[in-house]
């Protein structure tokens, strides 16, 4: 099952620096459709890294973050091998997670 | 906007019970991810988000004045093309950091992203946001407990927000 997160760890030294890309509309609600429907506001809101059981990383999202969102972060304390979890949750409720290896 | 005020609170509920399912030692890799939302220990800013102007967002998120600082750099475009997708990154040389919010001022809701920087974690973030027409971008960095800003102004071409 292909997950809706695309994640890339890369260690150097001791600096981490993880890039993800989620697909996901983030609909922003003020959008209207070829109807002249308005397309009801559909966004992801939290966004959560967690490395060695503890969160590096939290991001809060509006409906201002760009369709398919893409985030950049870097974070001390991983190294090659080690294990990031990846989750997030969307204003109605829906979620997805998944881990990638740090590479 | 018509943000759906009742499915907020019954999916706190929801995500308090799985939090609770993981505390008492069932998590699972399904659930692995939730458990940081209670460590971080603050919900999502739901009212922060919701505020159009750009000082009531700001005011919801932190409630405290915010001072400009040559410490935090805002690395914006300052043409962009389409602005449903405008990279836009910050770096800070402050210490301490704890969150770093950017904030889209003539958007109609003004905050568009906030991070917490947890302890370990560099303080710089990339991301892409949407913007409406020409306008500021605000970064504040949360230091200290200090408020820090730095804006740029982007000029846009092809709005992203209206549609």
């Amino acid at each position: 099952m292909a997950s809706t997160i695309r994640v890339r760890a890369t260690a150097n030294g001791d600096v981490t620096e993880v890039q993800a890309l989620i697909q996901h509309p983030m609909d922003s609600g003020y959008v209207k459709d070829a109807k002249g429907e308005t397309i009801p506001a559909h966004f992801i809101q939290r966004l959560t890294f967690e490395h060695g059981g503890k969160p590096v990383f939290i991001a809060d999202w509006g409906p201002a973050v760009s369709k398919d969102p893409y985030v950049k972060f870097s974070f001390k304390g991983g190294k090659k091998g080690d294990e990031l979890k990846i989750g997030w949750v969307d204003n109605t409720g829906a979620t997805d997670a998944t881990s990638a290896t740090i590479q | 906007m018509t943000f759906r005020t009742h499915e907020p609170a019954s999916r706190r509920l929801i995500l308090k019970g799985t939090v609770m399912v993981a505390m008492t030692g069932l998590g699972t890799t399904a659930f692995a991810a939730f458990p940081a939302l209670a460590a971080a220990n603050d919900a999502y800013p739901e009212d922060a988000f919701k505020q159009k102007s750009e000082p009531d967002a700001i005011k919801a998120l932190y409630g405290r004045p915010h001072e400009p600082s040559d410490k935090v750099k805002l690395d914006a475009p300052e043409i962009a093309e389409n602005g449903g997708v405008v990279p836009i990154s910050v770096t800070t040389t402050l210490a301490d950091v704890t969150s770093i919010a950017f904030v889209v001022s003539e958007n109609p809701n003004a905050l568009a992203a906030s991070y917490h920087i947890l302890p370990g974690t560099v303080p710089a973030v990339a991301n892409r946001l949407k913007m409406a027409k020409t306008t500021n971008v605000i970064v504040i960095v949360e230091a200290g407990g200090k408020l820090y800003s730095a804006t740029r102004e982007v000029k846009v071409t092809v709005g992203g927000c209206g549609g």
